[in-house]
C-alpha cells in the first residue's frame, strides 16, 4: 500500500503523552491511519492501546500532543465531538439498553431526534444500512434477546447510522464465535471499500494477520514497531509485543496420577425458569497430580459445576466428595478449609474487592491462619511481609501493596488472584477461564503456574473456552454441552475434530475403545 | 489553563481528614447566609452559639451530656453502615433501650436496688439488639429492604413508648411519664451534669476501633461492605454477619437509650424520641465511620444543639435554627467526599 503514503491520513495523532496516577500510559506515541485501511493496535494488557483510543474519542484528554483529523487540528473534548468528526468507538462492553429494541437503541441520544420519532423512516434507514454492509439485524428485536454477535452488529449500525467513517473496535472478537468473527471481517471489508477506515485493538496475533493492513505494536506505553502486516509472522509480533521469546509449549512432569481427590457424582441443578436443568447428571473424578480440563462453549454449565463444588451454588441431586468425604451443599468456608482454591470466572466482580488494597486482597484466604493472624487479631506486619512475598513471587506490577486493586490492569488483577489462590492451595485448584483477556506473557505465567500445581500432586480442574489451551495444559478433557458431560478423553487420544463435535452436542462413536 | 478531575491511585489520608474540616467551614459559611437572611449578624450569632455551648462550665457540661448519646448512636449505626446495611432505625433501638431500663426499674422489684442499674442497662441493650436484629434477619433471610423496615420500626417504637408512658406504665400522679427511678439506681455523676456514661461511651470507642480495624471480624465486615460477592466466595457468611452486625448496632443504640434515661430523665416520658438516633446517622457519616473521629463530630453536633438555645435567648431566633445549621453540615460534606478519591489538577495549555 505504498500509494497510501501520498494521501493525507484521516487520523494523525502526534507525540501523545498521557499520565495516570503512578502510570505513564502513553509516552510520546504517534499514529497515522489512512482511508480504506485497517490498523491493528497490538500490545499486552496495560500497554496503553485503549488509553490511546479513548483520547481519540474524547473520553480522556492527552497531557500533551496533538490530534489531526483529515488534516485539520482537532480538539476532542467528548464523544460527541469525536462523533461530529466521524469517529466512533465500539467498546468491549457494549453500551446498549437491554430492554429496548434495536431501532430505539440506534437512535437513542441522537441530537436532532424529534419529540415523536418517525419510526418507519428510521426502520427503513436501518434496513438499508444493514443490507449495504451485510449487518443482518431485525430493527424491532429487543436487545437482550440478541446474541453477543448480533449486539455487536447493532453497535456498528449505531455508528454507521450516525455517519461514522472511522471505526475503532476494542477487542471486537473477544466475545465472538469463530463464525461470527468471519462475518465481522466481511462487514469490515465492505466498509473499507467505501473509503471508511478502522483501528482495531487486539492482543491476538491471528486476528492481526487476518484483519489488518498495517500493525502498530505498543509496549508499556511506547510504540515498538509499525509495519505492514504482510511482512510479519505471528512469532515476530509476539516477540515485539512482550520483548522476549514466548514459549509456545510448556514443560511438565510425566503424567502420573494418584488417588481420587475430587469426585462429582451424578449432580443435578434444576433450572426453575428454563426447559432443561443447568447441570444434568454430571459425574467427574479428578486424581492427585492430574489436570482435568472442561471444554465447551461458555454457558453450558461449566461455571455452575465449579460453583457447586465450591459451595457457592446448591445442587438438587447428586453428591460431591473431597478426599472421600461428603461435601455436598456445604458452606464455601468448609470447602476452603478442605483445601480447595478457586480462580473465579468473573475476576472483578468476585475475585477481588476492588476498593481494598493489593495486600489485603492477597490476604483474603490466609487471614484466618497463623501466617497473618494471632487468634482473632490480624497482624498488619505479618500481612505486609506476606503480601510483599507474593507480589515478588508472582511479579505483580503495582505501585505499592497499599494501592487499591481496582487501579491495576486486568492482567495484574488476575495475577493477584492467582497468587492468593495458588499460595493457599491445599490439594485442589479450580480455575475458570484463568487466561481470558490476558496477554501472551500473563497467559503463559498462568498456565505454567497451573501445571506446577499438578506437578506438585494437586488435583486441578481447568475450565476454558480455548481448546488449544486445554490441549496444551490438561491431561484429560471433559466436554460440556447443555449441562451434560458429552465425554471425557485423554488429551493424547483425542483431537480437535472429536472435541469440536462434542462441543456442538454430537456424541462421536469411539474408535475401538 | 484548565482544571481536570483525576482519580487518585489511592484514597488520600490527608483528604480523608481535610474534607470534613473544610466541609464544616463551608457549612458555617452557608449557615452565615441563612443567619444574615434572618437579619442577624452571623459573627454575633456564631459567637452566641459558642458561648452557649462552651461559655461556662455548666454549658460545657450540657454539651458533653448531649454528645454522649449522639456519639453512641453514631457508633451503633456506623457498624451497620460498614456492611452497607442502612440502619436508619437507631431512634427506635434507642427508645427500646429506654423502655427496657424503665421496665426493670419499675417492675423488677425482686432485685436489690444496686442491681437495678446494671441489669437495666443490659436489658435495654438486649431490647435494642432485638429491635435491630429483626430487620437484619429479614434482610439476611429474604432480602427485605432494610431502609424501609428500620425506618418504619422507629415509629412503632415511638408509638409504643407513648402508649406506655401515657397509659399502662403512667405514674399515679401526673398525666404522663412513668414513676421516677429510685435515686440509688441513677447513673452517677462524675463532673456536675456530666454522668459516668461518658466512660462507657469512650470505652466503646476504643473497643469498636479495635474490633473494626484490628480483628478478622473487622476485615470480614470491610470485605462484605465493599464486595459481598467476593466476601462470600472467600468463605465469609453474609447472612450471619448482617444479623450479627445489626445485633451489635442495636445493642449500642439501646445502651445509649437506657443509659441516657438512667442519667437524665430518670423515667420514661415525653421527649424520649429526641432524635439522637437520626443525628447519629449524620455523625457516623461525617466521621467516615471512624470511631475516634466520631467523638469530635458528636461534640460539634451537640454544640450546635446546645448553642442554639443561646441563639434563641441572645439573638431572638427560633431554636430550630440549630437544626437548620446541623442539616447544613451534611451538604458540603457529601459534595466534598469526591476529593478523597479524586484530585483536581491544573493543566497549563501548551503552545501549539
Amino acid at each position: 500500500m505504498n500509494d497510501n503514503t501520498q494521501q493525507i491520513p484521516v487520523v494523525r495523532m502526534e507525540n501523545i503523552t498521557k499520565h495516570f496516577p503512578g502510570v505513564l500510559a502513553n509516552d510520546n506515541v504517534s499514529l497515522e491511519l489512512y482511508p480504506g485501511q485497517v490498523l491493528a493496535l497490538l500490545g499486552e494488557n496495560g500497554a496503553g492501546k485503549s488509553t490511546l483510543m479513548n483520547m481519540l474519542v474524547g473520553l480522556y484528554r492527552p497531557d500533551s500532543g496533538t490530534i489531526h483529523v483529515r488534516g485539520q487540528l482537532a480538539e476532542i473534548h467528548s464523544p460527541q465531538d469525536s462523533m461530529a468528526l466521524g469517529i466512533g468507538m465500539i467498546h468491549q462492553e457494549f453500551m446498549l439498553v437491554g430492554n429496548m429494541t434495536v431501532a430505539e437503541n440506534i437512535v437513542l441520544g441522537l441530537k436532532d431526534l424529534p419529540l415523536v420519532p418517525k419510526i418507519p423512516e428510521i426502520r427503513a434507514r436501518i434496513t438499508e444500512l444493514s443490507k449495504r454492509y451485510g449487518l443482518q439485524v431485525d430493527p424491532d428485536a429487543v436487545i437482550h434477546d440478541l446474541s453477543v454477535g448480533e449486539q455487536q452488529r447493532v453497535e456498528i449500525l449505531k455508528l454507521v447510522y450516525r455517519g461514522a467513517d472511522i471505526l475503532i473496535l476494542d477487542e471486537p472478537t473477544a466475545v465472538l464465535t469463530p463464525g461470527e468473527s468471519r462475518d465481522l471481517n466481511k462487514i469490515l471489508k465492505k466498509m473499507l471499500g467505501e473509503g471508511k477506515s478502522a483501528i482495531f485493538i487486539t492482543h491476538k496475533m491471528d486476528e492481526v494477520i487476518e484483519f489488518s493492513h498495517k500493525v502498530q505494536v505498543l509496549r508499556r506505553g511506547k510504540t515498538v514497531n509499525i509495519c505492514d502486516t504482510k511482512d510479519v509472522t505471528p512469532q515476530d509480533l509476539a516477540n515485539m509485543m512482550v520483548g522476549r521469546d514466548i514459549l509456545f509449549s510448556l514443560d511438565r512432569c510425566p503424567f502420573n496420577p494418584g488417588g481420587v481427590k475430587l469426585k462429582v457424582d451424578h449432580v443435578v441443578v434444576e433450572n426453575p425458569s428454563g426447559p432443561r436443568p443447568v447441570l444434568d447428571d454430571v459425574s467427574l473424578e479428578i486424581h492427585r497430580g492430574e489436570i482435568v480440563g472442561i471444554a465447551g462453549v461458555a454457558g453450558n454449565g461449566q461455571q455452575q459445576l465449579t460453583e457447586v463444588i465450591t459451595g457457592l451454588m446448591r445442587c438438587n441431586k447428586g453428591k460431591v466428595y473431597i478426599d472421600g468425604v461428603d461435601m455436598t451443599n456445604t458452606t464455601p468456608l468448609n470447602v476452603i478449609k478442605a483445601g480447595v482454591s478457586h480462580i473465579p470466572a468473573d475476576r472483578g466482580a468476585m475475585g477481588v474487592v476492588g476498593d481494598m488494597s493489593v495486600g489485603e486482597n492477597l490476604a483474603m484466604k490466609k487471614y484466618r491462619t497463623n501466617e497473618i493472624s494471632k487468634g482473632m487479631v490480624m497482624k498488619r506486619s505479618f500481612m505486609r511481609s506476606f503480601a510483599d512475598k507474593l507480589i515478588k513471587a508472582f511479579v505483580i506490577k503495582t505501585p505499592t501493596q497499599d494501592t487499591s486493586v481496582k487501579f491495576l490492569s486486568g492482567g495484574n488483577i488476575q495475577k493477584t488472584i492467582l497468587a492468593r489462590e495458588i499460595d493457599s492451595c491445599g490439594g485442589i485448584l479450580i480455575a475458570v477461564y484463568p487466561s481470558r483477556g490476558l496477554d501472551v506473557g500473563a497467559t503463559e505465567a498462568v498456565r505454567q503456574n497451573i501445571i506446577a500445581q499438578r506437578d506438585r500432586g494437586n488435583a486441578v480442574l481447568l475450565v476454558s473456552e480455548e481448546l488449544e489451551e486445554l490441549q496444551m495444559v490438561a491431561d484429560k478433557i471433559a466436554v460440556m454441552f447443555e449441562g451434560r458431560i458429552m465425554g471425557i478423553r485423554n488429551v493424547k487420544e483425542t483431537n480437535t475434530e472429536e472435541l469440536g463435535m462434542m462441543m456442538a452436542g454430537a456424541v462421536p462413536t469411539r474408535r475401538n475403545a | 489553563m484548565r482544571f481536570v478531575i483525576e482519580k487518585r491511585d489511592n484514597k488520600s489520608k490527608a483528604m480523608a481528614f481535610a474534607v470534613p474540616v473544610v466541609s464544616f467551614i463551608v457549612s458555617l459559611l452557608l449557615g452565615a447566609i441563612v443567619l444574615a437572611a434572618s437579619k442577624v449578624n452571623p459573627f454575633e450569632a456564631y459567637g452566641a452559639m459558642i458561648n452557649g455551648a462552651f461559655g461556662t462550665a455548666r454549658r460545657f457540661q450540657y454539651t458533653i451530656v448531649e454528645s454522649i448519646p449522639l456519639l453512641m448512636c453514631g457508633l451503633g449505626v456506623g457498624i451497620a453502615f460498614r456492611l452497607k446495611f442502612w440502619n436508619i432505625g437507631a431512634e427506635g433501638q434507642y427508645i427500646w433501650g429506654a423502655i427496657g431500663i424503665t421496665w426493670v426499674m419499675q417492675f423488677w422489684k425482686f432485685l436489690p436496688v444496686t442491681m437495678l442499674l446494671p441489669v437495666g442497662l443490659v436489658v435495654g441493650m438486649a431490647l435494642g439488639a432485638v429491635w435491630a436484629g429483626v430487620p437484619g434477619f429479614l434482610k439476611a433471610q429474604w432480602s427485605v429492604d432494610e431502609t424501609l423496615t428500620t425506618l418504619m420500626l422507629n415509629y412503632v417504637a415511638i408509638g409504643f413508648a407513648e402508649y406506655l408512658y401515657f397509659n399502662i406504665w403512667k405514674a399515679p400522679l401526673g398525666n404522663m411519664g412513668t414513676p421516677e427511678f429510685p435515686q440509688a439506681a441513677w447513673l452517677p455523676s462524675i463532673w456536675g451534669k456530666v454522668h459516668s456514661g461518658l466512660y462507657i461511651a469512650l470505652a466503646l470507642v476504643v473497643i469498636l476501633w479495635f474490633m473494626l480495624y484490628k480483628t478478622r471480624w473487622g476485615f470480614e465486615l470491610n470485605m462484605i461492605g465493599k464486595n459481598p460477592k467476593a466476601a462470600r466466595y472467600q468463605g465469609v457468611s453474609i447472612k450471619r454477619n448482617i444479623v450479627l452486625a445489626m445485633l451489635i448496632s442495636g445493642a449500642i443504640c439501646g445502651l445509649a437509650g437506657s443509659m441516657n434515661t438512667a442519667a437524665i430523665a430518670h423515667r420514661l416520658t415525653k421527649g424520649v424520641d429526641g432524635g439522637y438516633g437520626f443525628t447519629g446517622i449524620i455523625i457516623a457519616w461525617m466521621a467516615g465511620l471512624n470511631p475516634f473521629a466520631s467523638i469530635i463530630v458528636a461534640v460539634v453536633m451537640a454544640a450546635l444543639t446546645t448553642g442554639a438555645g443561646q441563639l434563641q435567648i441572645a439573638m431572638k431566633l427560633p431554636e430550630s435554627m440549630g437544626a437548620v445549621l446541623q442539616g447544613l453540615v451534611l451538604i458540603p460534606l457529601l459534595a466534598g467526599s469526591i476529593f478523597t478519591e479524586h484530585k483536581l489538577k491544573l493543566i497549563k495549555k501548551e503552545a501549539i
